[in-house]
């Protein structure tokens, strides 16, 4: 075991927890009407609080365990409870039990990201079971494809931080479950404004910088590829940030400080399966892309399409997963200033492998999201009733008022 | 008596209460309110989805005064509330039945 590397690993588990708690709460927090504050700080605690029972109990071994016979597919039940950890439990050079606590924080965030489609308007108990149940058949078999040693991996699919693995599954789940439950009461003719834009500009900094903990912290050392993961991270944030702001500058003559602050989390979440393999000028080009085309599926998405997926979750995450892991594909080469090809890989085979595994990702997070919505609402009203939504969540679901001034 | 009530631009407020110092008034009562006249609502912009916000923030003062003093309350409001746009607000001037000093129960234009 290396102990700059557990060094590295251990901040940046605590910076990938630092941004679902506090970043990703206040950033969704403040973008909900005031009224349904406190339902999604309390969304994101009670994610956390379940993504990490299911992750002890079952989730590390279904995603990094040996699944014998099946391993393509799940890691199996050899490391339910945690079975065999020991403190001197080695994973690569690091002790297992960060790399634990560090993939699991990963697994807190994706289920968190997701209730930004359904924001303001689904029952606090269909959440629960949906999150639960959606780690167990979403996000562990696809960590596992990925990253555990399934069949993606196999495959050779480049996504060094979670392209397919959290932004594209937790950008499908978003809009499939907003098209189940239904657009908010009044969308999109009445104006349901951010309640307080300052609580998500203060978001959007800690997740700025908690993603360096969750891209630099994917290699899983303290090296050369951290440090570079680290570089082109920010750049794309900033690129991303810089280019949303000047669109809606040109487009509607003010920048707003949402806009600014948006076009950062498209920066960073289409960096993110990149970010291991590619260099600066790319991140450039990535930051520059994901500003533009995440800035337009919003658009299109909420204007023309008029689905309510309430945050924005899919044409931010879903989209900038999907395009950062083709850009992975091309940015990779060693002559466009990446990692390099793997050996006898061309660049069209590649591009081949990442689409596969974006349209695998889609594919089974969209049918398994909507099975899931569908065994759920046989136990429980996905949707609170219109009086409870008309009230807000904070104090029909809750008892309790976010703000008392 | 009368009761002037003016409903004006916001950034206009310390403007206004200096001028009213200017000439001698000694109290007045203001308000945030909202509301819409010939300038109508404006527009706010998140992520693309427009909205339009029929309700501007202004702010409403209510002064008290002898019958003598409302044309110089009125044209020192005028003076210092406008900018000569659209959304400058409005003066009412309404009769008032009395007023009373609740510390000396005076009442009449000695309260005021």
């Amino acid at each position: 075991m290396d102990s700059g590397d557990t060094a590295w690993i251990l901040t940046s588990t605590a910076l990938v927890l630092f941004m679902t708690l506090p970043g990703l709460a206040l950033f969704y927090g403040g973008l909900v009407r005031s009224k349904n504050v406190l339902s999604v700080l309390m969304q994101c605690f009670a994610i956390t609080c379940i993504a990490t029972i299911v992750w002890v109990v079952v989730g590390y071994s279904m995603a990094f365990g040996d699944g014998g016979a099946a391993n393509d597919w799940l890691g199996g039940f050899s490391r339910i409870f945690l079975s065999g950890l020991t403190r001197d439990s080695a994973s690569g050079t690091i002790p297992e039990t960060v790399f634990i606590m560090f993939q699991l924080t990963f697994a807190i965030i994706t289920p968190a990201l997701i209730i930004g489609g359904f924001a303001e308007r689904m029952r606090f108990s269909a959440i629960l079971l949906f999150s639960t149940i959606w780690l167990l058949v979403v996000y562990l078999p696809v960590c596992h494809w990925v990253w555990g040693g399934g069949w993606l991996g196999q495959m050779g699919l480049l996504d060094f931080a979670g392209g397919t693995v959290v932004h594209i599954t937790a950008g499908v789940a978003a809009i499939v479950t907003a098209m189940v439950i239904g657009n908010r009461k009044g969308f999109p003719k009445t104006a349901m404004m951010p309640h307080n834009l300052t609580m998500t500009v203060t978001g959007a900094g800690m997740l700025w910088v908690g993603w360096f903990g969750f891209n630099a912290g994917s290699a899983l050392a303290a090296g050369g590829d951290a440090g570079m993961a680290m570089l082109v991270t920010h750049i794309s944030a900033a690129t991303g940030a810089f280019t949303w702001m000047m669109i809606e500058w040109i487009r509607f003559g003010k920048p707003s400080a949402l806009g600014v602050v948006t076009g950062m989390v498209a920066g960073l979440g289409t960096i993110t399966p990149a970010s291991g393999y590619v260099g600066p000028m790319a991140a450039l080009v990535i930051g520059f892309a994901a500003g533009n085309i995440c800035y337009f599926a919003t658009m299109y998405i909420k204007n023309t399409l008029k689905i309510d997926d309430s945050l924005d979750v899919f044409p931010v995450h879903g989209v900038g997963g999907i395009l950062g892991t083709l850009s992975a594909g091309i940015f990779v080469a060693s002559n466009l200033g990446g990692s390099g090809l793997a050996e006898g890989v061309s660049m069209m085979d590649q591009f081949g492998v990442q689409v596969v595994g974006v349209l695998a990702t889609g594919i089974w997070t969209a049918v398994a999201t909507y099975a899931i919505l569908k065994l759920v609402s046989k136990f429980v009203d996905l949707r609170v009733d219109e009086e409870a939504e008309t009230e807000g969540l904070d104090l029909s679901s809750h008892e309790e008022k976010g703000y008392n001034i | 008596m009368k009761l002037i009530a003016a409903i004006i631009k916001p950034f206009k407020l310390d403007d206004v209460r200096n001028a009213l110092s200017d000439i001698g008034i000694n109290g007045l009562t203001v308000y945030e309110v909202k509301g819409f006249g010939r300038q109508k609502g404006h527009t706010e912009l998140y992520r693309g989805a427009e909205y339009v916000v029929d309700y501007i923030p202004k702010m409403k003062m209510e002064i008290a005064v002898d019958d003598d003093q409302v044309d110089a309350v009125v044209d020192a409001i005028i003076e210092s509330a406008r900018t000569g746009k659209i959304g400058d607000g409005k003066i009412f001037v309404t009769p008032l039945e009395n007023a009373i000093r609740v510390r000396t129960s005076e009442s009449g234009a000695s309260a005021l």
